[in-house]
């Protein structure tokens, strides 16, 4: 199989993770195109016989990663909205669209963590090489991912202390 | 289990996610055997695990727009990003770049617009999106009068604004109206429509008068807390649509819906 057909073939992939990154679909699809093109221009830096998969994550975290430094929205809106309140769970439907909700009220570098471990099933080990951070953070960051999750979702602030379990 | 390695958070977590081997698996079960609280935990863990991937799974069967194929081929067809980022550039206005790729309507209004300041413009997507923050979260009372007396909530606001309303019919883009209710503006009253789909996913049309005849503007995209905004400025009155349930392109759909069925 050359690159091209296995590029297209992780293309659903990548939409996932980058659909639960940034929520918003024309921006995740934005998000996988840019990558793909950094990807091919890149190619040469891609190792042979490694994960073409986690290397396409370490790209689009990279790519990611600048735009949200780079672009501001069109508008720039002040920063003294409320907090969009959580709509208590009465239904199953109004129950997800929660979690989606929550998970973009995560800080992006633990949202990231959170689901490359969940949707895409990395080891630890490899989501440590695909953020270039060490493992160690990995397992806190991960760790305050489910915990801010948990409090959400429990429709609390998300203040709850980190339990130390020894 | 063993003195030497206590258990720790990492521990649970892999053992949440299956990541252990079975020795070590084995001695969180028996750990977790006497404290029902962190089995608990552990559980809640995998539960939302499950959740998660039951929500984002469907998108690997979504049908692969041809943007992505042809960017996955390493053909560089810069031209084909967002299908309307084409248009947008063709009109000659797009020096904003990267966060406009979705106007899609721009053909439409393009022709009899005048551009306008955008910071004179921005406050009604903000204050569009501080009342959706506000109101669509509510169960009770997410409007005042409800669909069931539209007659009666389009004529009220109607007169409260000094404007010929009508509520849009979004039932295309499966939405259907819950009520409205007024609300303080900067200079005077606002009116708010609430639609809702039915999963419950909700969006509001915030409606203003202009006092002084305006420049129009077209659609415009702004996004804050996750809350999308679309706005518009027409002469008389502006528009915003918010959501924090739909996607971009679903808005901007709604938006042109909108704008149609209330072009004078």
């Amino acid at each position: 199989m050359n690159e091209t057909e296995r590029l297209v073939d992780l293309i659903p992939r990548l939409r996932r993770y980058a659909r639960a990154l940034v929520s918003d679909r024309a921006s995740a699809d934005d998000l996988v195109q840019d990558t793909l093109e950094r990807a091919w221009a890149k190619l040469h830096l891609y190792r042979r016989g490694t994960d073409l998969r986690a290397w396409l994550f370490t790209v689009m975290h990279n790519v990611h990663v600048n735009k949200v430094r780079s672009s501001r929205p069109t508008d720039t809106l002040d920063d003294e909205m409320p907090e969009l309140a959580l709509r208590p769970p009465q239904a199953d439907a109004l129950l997800v669209r929660d979690l989606d909700r929550a998970i973009a009220l995560l800080p992006a570098e633990q949202r990231a963590v959170l689901l490359l471990v969940t949707l895409e099933d990395l080891s630890y080990e490899e989501v440590a090489r695909t953020l270039g951070i060490p493992i160690g953070t990995v397992m806190s960051r991960l760790s305050r991912a489910r915990e801010k999750l948990r409090a959400l979702m429990l429709g609390q602030s998300a203040a709850a202390k980190l339990k130390v379990v020894k | 289990m063993s003195e030497e390695s206590p258990i720790t958070e990492a521990d649970l977590h892999a053992y949440a996610d299956g990541r252990l081997g079975a020795p070590r698996r084995a001695e969180l079960d028996a750990w977790l055997a006497t404290r029902p609280e962190e089995a608990e935990r552990v559980a809640g863990i995998r539960e939302t695990s499950a959740q998660l991937r039951a929500f984002y799974d469907p998108v690997l069967g979504e049908p692969v727009p041809a943007r992505l194929e042809l960017a996955a081929s390493g053909r560089r067809e810069r031209a084909s990003r967002g299908r309307w980022g084409t248009a947008a550039f063709a009109a000659g206005w797009m020096a904003l770049g990267a966060a406009l790729g979705a106007l899609a309507t721009w053909q439409i209004v393009a022709t009899r617009v005048v551009p306008a300041p955008a910071a004179e413009n921005a406050a009604i997507a903000r204050r569009a999106a501080v009342a959706h923050a506000v109101y669509s979260p509510e169960v009770r009372h997410p409007v005042e009068v409800g669909a069931d007396q539209e007659q009666h909530l389009v004529t009220w606001l109607s007169k409260r604004l000094g404007l010929k309303l009508k509520a849009p019919r979004l039932e295309e883009a499966g939405m259907s109206l819950v009520g409205g209710r007024l609300l303080p503006g900067e200079v005077g009253p606002v009116a708010q429509f609430m639609y809702q789909s039915e999963r419950g996913r909700r969006m509001t049309l915030y409606v203003r008068a202009e006092s002084a005849p305006h420049r129009e503007t077209a659609f415009r995209y702004a996004r804050e807390n996750n809350v999308g905004v679309f706005y518009w400025v027409e002469q008389t009155c502006s528009y915003a649509i918010a959501s924090s349930d739909l996607s971009k392109e679903e808005l901007l759909s709604i938006a042109t819906m909108v704008y149609k069925q209330l072009e004078p």
